[in-house]
């Protein structure tokens, strides 16, 4: 595997680069082959070295301006809502729109700048190197790897299935591709986000942790139940002969710098458009629970006595889909009148880690019955979990 | 010219789709389209990343949605 390291590389061979800023008398005159290409420019302003500058400027003017909004949005929201609307503070209609006008903007922002900067990170994977690392790997590490790196692999959703039979056809172990493939929709950039906005960073981190194990008991589960028989014939087939066509490589495509931001810049217009009608939505009416729901309505069907409300949610979530964007603001705005969080959470998961259309879809790779342990034991994992946070938080 | 889209419904396979169809039609190329989601021919092309661009059976990107022009060079050639 390599990961090719930009900087040192461009850096090192300034050969070519420093052309451009060697004085024009000195070409050809034979300098070069005397003294070295080096020898006729300044050794480490070349072109490259001076864009690497550029980025990290605007980066760091575009960060400072960020931070500088971000930091005010309290100040502002109060501004329009009190000063330039007719509204006083303490009223229902003033509290929902403060809170709009403040949730909004804040979480656009986050969504942005996390965006962008998971989007660098993954323009370091490729799901092609991700199978490569996998490929014959080692039952327990397997599995770790595998939810981690599920994490941080970028792929399209829809390739979920086909990047399954990828793997399994690179010599995945089945545990270690289901450990993948339970950690990639759930441990999601965008949710996590969100809920480090809303939430804080604990509440994020523990919905990261808690989909990680998820996503190991699940692979090691399915790997110590020996499984592998469970897969559809044809899959078997291609699995254990390993045609020519399974070895086929796209090339790995060189990134530079200029590529990797370019993947965050797309990354970011791809999801935050995608997301912001859901997120603007969810927050109208998250400040509208805020402003004119009376706080533990909910408290009775959801909250933390209602011990049968977390298995029951997980049931009602897990054959519904919504991307994480949408499905948060529901989240606040039934956690802000009462219901458990370890019970709303639950709930979170379930909907975003399975959903109907995929087991559909991979029921034409499993069968039946590994396709039931697979539900099994991520709904099993999340009601688990959704228990600890009741008793957690 | 047998022109396979590999993709199981989403967004970028569907766009993909009607990206070529464009330029099939556009461009007056005589190709014949297809859309492919059966997982098996995805498996046999050793495709695993949608949306997948086959052109006679060589497949030209996969995990992507290309950019106009070199699809545009992919069906010329």
């Amino acid at each position: 595997m390599t990961i090719q390291s930009n900087s040192k590389q461009e850096y090192m061979a300034t050969g070519s680069d420093s052309r451009a800023t060697e004085p024009p008398a000195l070409l050809g005159t034979g300098a070069e082959a005397e003294f070295g290409p080096q020898a006729t420019s300044v050794p480490f302003w070349t072109n490259s070295f001076r864009s690497k500058i550029m980025y990290l400027f605007s980066g760091a003017v575009l960060l400072a301006a960020w931070w500088l909004v971000y930091g005010n949005l309290s100040s502002f929201s109060r501004l329009i809502t009190y000063h330039m609307l007719p509204l006083r503070e303490g009223t229902h209609l003033g509290s929902t729109v403060e809170f709009f006008i403040f949730e909004v903007p804040k979480v656009l922002l986050l969504l942005t700048l996390i965006v962008f900067g998971v989007g660098i990170i993954r323009s370091y994977f490729t799901p092609e190197r991700t199978r490569k690392i996998l490929a014959g790997s080692r039952e327990s590490a397997g599995h770790v790897l595998a939810a981690l790196l599920g994490v941080v692999t970028p792929f399209c959703s829809c390739s979920a299935v086909p990047l399954f039979m990828g793997f399994l056809t690179a010599g995945v172990p089945l545990g270690v591709t289901f450990s993948f493939l339970v950690s990639a929709p759930m441990v999601n950039e965008v949710a996590l986000v969100l809920l480090f906005g809303l939430f804080g960073w604990q509440v994020a981190a523990l919905y990261m942790g808690t989909g990680l194990f998820i996503a190991l008991v699940t692979g090691f589960v399915i790997s110590r139940l020996r499984m592998e028989r469970h897969l559809e014939d044809w899959v078997l087939e291609l699995t254990s002969s390993k045609p020519e066509a399974s070895q086929l490589r796209i090339e790995d495509e060189h990134m530079d710098w200029d590529d990797r931001v370019q993947f965050g810049i797309d990354a970011v217009k791809e999801i935050v458009l995608k997301v912001w009608p859901y997120v603007t939505i969810g927050i109208a009416v998250g400040a509208g629970i805020h402003g004119y729901v009376p706080e533990n309505f909910l408290a009775g069907i959801m909250g933390k006595e209602a011990w049968w409300a977390v298995p029951v949610a997980v049931i009602i979530g897990i054959p519904m889909y919504s991307n994480a964007a949408g499905i948060i603001p529901v989240v606040q705005a039934l956690l802000s009148k009462g219901a458990a969080f370890g019970t709303v959470l639950a709930f979170m998961m379930a909907v975003i880690a399975i959903s109907t259309p995929e087991a559909i879809i991979l029921r034409k790779v499993l069968k039946p019955r590994l396709i039931g342990v697979f539900i099994g034991v991520v709904t099993v994992g999340i009601i688990f979990v959704g228990y600890l946070f009741n008793i957690v938080l | 010219m047998k022109v396979e889209i590999l993709g199981v419904g989403c967004a970028k396979c569907n766009k993909l789709e009607e990206t070529v169809k464009d330029l099939v039609s556009k461009h007056g190329i005589d190709a014949e389209v297809s859309k492919v989601e059966d997982l098996k021919v995805f498996a046999r092309y050793g495709v695993f990343m949608t949306p997948a661009l086959v052109v006679n059976g060589e497949v030209k990107v996969a995990g992507k949605v290309p950019k106009e022009t070199e699809i545009l060079n992919w069906l010329s050639a």
